[in-house]
């Protein structure tokens, strides 16, 4: 590619068609996202193009509205919850898997993974007919539980990734000089493999931000999220509120995709892979 | 003897230390694993059970479930006793006020099997000689072979009644297995929809994700980093989003309609959402990034110097890229296809909010009988045709890939 005057014709039309083609399908992955966020700034009602001036007042709605409040609190209520939940079982679970081989791994690790491709559908009415008379439909409590089994996958295979590159050695030295397993974990593993747990959790995380069809069957009025007061709004008339929401939740997802990059490079500096 | 004693031994605290060291494993693994059994595993295995479990009717019309063993000639009606004790169930289930229990049961097998039995109830008389005479009287559906077949399969305690009805089977009174007729007949139907559509976005995905995840692999890093800026963000940001912006973008007064009267393409605005088109394009978006994300990891790992050597060897470009590069290729695409079509196959909202009634796919009515229509059974039973599809997939998937190289970002 360094000697782009050297190309034949052949493979300057095959590049041409490579960048034109992986050009368009780009565009085609940003397009709702540059679509949206300018609308989210309309001082109309119109959904759509040219803008008829900039105002904040979307913004102002979803400040004002006590149900998109109350919507975004749950998110991260019920968000965090899971993740903290997730991460520390899920990264436990991946010291366990990455420590030994023991009898029925592979089908433990199946289990351990399937929530992540189970159709959430069939999560979700599962959890309702086994949950309902226990009385955790409804709940924060039942979101929180449900939530954390489809996040725990992501930190167990983020984890165990992680864990790959750690030395072993380092934890042998921490107890031939008298460390209890538990301060081991505490003082040397983790701190070196935290941009892995973090990543995890921001997966975990992710995964119960962006969840909605769980929080459709299970959860009562009190703890409607987000999504699922955007899947509401989309169902009925679309407000331009709806656009700030988005926006909002997309200036979130920038912040996560952010931090992932930045544990990443981190971990690679841990690892010594980089200088 | 001392040597040989130690050596043993020391054999055997190796083994015990080892035996230890995968109990301490496993015990480090066991918390997330009950998690997952509790709150995970166990819940849908109920599911599953609740497809083939029927207790409503026994429950409301005991004296009917005991008797309707009595009916062993299946070529006319069941003998007086069942029409008796039927009579005394109607009764006391209408005063108990458990009668649309029954009802509802009855309606999901029988059409118009609601006001049957509630038709009946009203007009019982206190007390009758014949039963089965003032029964037929009331109502002449008593009288059919049809009627009691359905009473008898939904008297439980086990039924194949849902699982049959889920890929429109039912069992006649004699217990033949037949197809129900077209009118009735819809689950097929959405079961291969959903199939279709996977298919469709699928093949998109990789049609759309090849040059992209090539283009990746090929770049200088600096520069491909900054272009999977394009595809992580799309991939990280809300699917409730993605859709709340592909309405706005393909609805009749949207961008794209405005864009393509405009362009002068069309005259007036195309029908581009609440149809097949919008939950093509909309699924297709969603899950490109699961496409292209496996395919660059398997890209990257493909050296340049195969396809100079093919070229230093007499191959154009073009043959060297297809019998040489694309090979290669051949186990990323067949990952990020699986992963796409497994994860297709479960998608709700997405065509729930952008597509029309008759786009819906199975996940649909699985969420329909679960919260709208009460039909538990109904439910459970889309649910184990579903998941026996997805689990089978996700199997081969295993096998191919192996579940812990899923790679997302």
């Amino acid at each position: 590619m360094a000697a782009a005057q050297h190309l034949t014709r052949e493979e300057r039309f095959w590049r041409t068609v490579l960048y034109v083609s992986s050009g368009l399908v780009l565009f085609f992955l940003m397009a709702p996202i540059l679509a949206i966020v300018p609308l989210s700034f309309n001082s109309g009602t119109f959904l759509t193009y040219p803008l008829e001036g900039l105002s904040l007042r979307w913004y102002h709605a979803f400040l004002a509205s006590e149900q998109w409040m109350r919507a975004l609190r749950n998110s991260f209520i019920i968000g965090i919850s899971s993740a903290v939940l997730a991460t520390a079982l899920g990264t436990v679970a991946a010291l366990g898997l990455t420590r030994a081989d023991f009898r029925g791994k592979g089908i433990v690790m199946a289990i351990l993974l399937s929530p992540m491709i189970v159709p959430v559908v069939i999560v979700a009415v599962g959890f309702y007919f086994f949950f309902a008379p226990l009385g955790l439909t409804a709940s924060y409590t039942g979101l929180i539980l449900a939530h954390t089994a489809l996040g725990t996958p992501f930190v167990v295979i983020t984890v165990a990734a992680t864990l790959k590159g750690f030395d072993d050695n380092l934890a042998r030295a921490s107890a031939s000089l008298g460390a209890a397993p538990v301060t081991t974990f505490f003082k040397v593993v983790l701190p070196l493999i935290a941009p892995g747990v973090a990543s995890g959790a921001l997966f975990a995380f992710a995964t119960s931000f962006d969840e909605v069809v769980v929080v459709l069957l299970v959860a009562g009025p009190e703890q409607r999220t987000l999504p699922r007061e955007m899947f509401s709004g989309l169902r009925e008339n679309i407000s331009p509120t709806i656009t700030a929401v988005a926006t909002i939740m997309i200036l979130v997802s920038v912040v996560m995709l952010a931090a992932l990059e930045l544990l990443r490079r981190r971990n690679e500096r841990l690892r010594g892979l980089r200088g | 003897m001392p040597l040989a004693g130690t050596g043993a031994s020391l054999k055997a605290q190796l083994r015990r230390a080892e035996r230890m060291r995968k109990l301490r494993a496993f015990a480090l693994v066991l918390p997330l694993l009950l998690f997952i059994v509790v709150t995970f595993v166990v819940p849908i295995l109920d599911m599953l059970r609740l497809s083939v479990v029927d207790r409503d009717l026994a429950t409301v019309w005991p004296h009917v479930a005991r008797s309707i063993g009595a009916w062993t000639d299946r070529s006319q009606v069941p003998p007086p006793s069942v029409f008796d004790a039927l009579a005394t169930d109607i009764r006391d289930s209408y005063r108990a006020r458990t009668l649309p229990l029954a009802a509802r049961r009855l309606n999901y097998a029988i059409d118009e099997g609601r006001t049957l039995v509630f038709t009946t109830a009203r007009r019982l008389p206190e007390t009758s000689a014949d039963w089965r005479a003032t029964l037929i009287g009331i109502d002449p559906h008593w009288g059919e072979l049809a009627t009691w077949a359905a009473v008898d399969q939904a008297s439980g305690p086990l039924t194949s009644f849902f699982l049959l009805a889920a890929v429109d089977r039912h069992k006649t009174a004699d217990g033949h297995i037949v197809a129900t007729p077209s009118g009735q007949a819809i689950y097929v139907e959405v079961l291969t929809r959903t199939f279709k559509v996977s298919f469709i976005v699928t093949l998109l995905c990789v049609v759309l994700g090849f040059p992209v995840a090539y283009l990746l692999a090929t770049q200088p890093p600096r520069r491909a980093n900054l272009l999977m800026i394009l595809v992580l963000l799309p991939f990280w940001t809300s699917l409730l989003v993605r859709t709340a912006a592909w309405i706005v973008l393909l609805q009749e007064q949207g961008i794209i309609n405005h864009a393509l009267i405009w362009l002068g393409v069309i005259d007036s605005p195309v029908r581009l959402i609440y149809n097949r088109i919008g939950v093509y394009i909309a699924m297709t978006h969603i899950l490109l990034p699961f496409l292209i994300l496996p395919l660059y990891s398997v890209m990257k790992g493909i050296k340049p110097s195969y396809m100079l050597a093919a070229k230093s060897l007499g191959a154009s470009p073009t043959e060297a890229f297809i019998r040489v590069y694309l090979p290669m290729t051949l186990p990323g695409i067949g990952a990020g296809a699986l992963l796409v079509f497994i994860l297709a196959l479960g998608y709700y909202i997405t065509p729930a909010l952008v597509g029309g009634a008759a786009d819906q796919m199975i996940s649909y009515f699985i969420a329909f009988y679960t919260s709208d229509s009460v039909n538990w059974g109904m439910a459970s039973a889309l649910g184990a045709v579903l998941l026996t599809a997805t689990l089978l997939l996700y199997w081969v998937y295993d096998r191919l890939v192996g579940i812990t190289n899923v790679k997302l970002g």
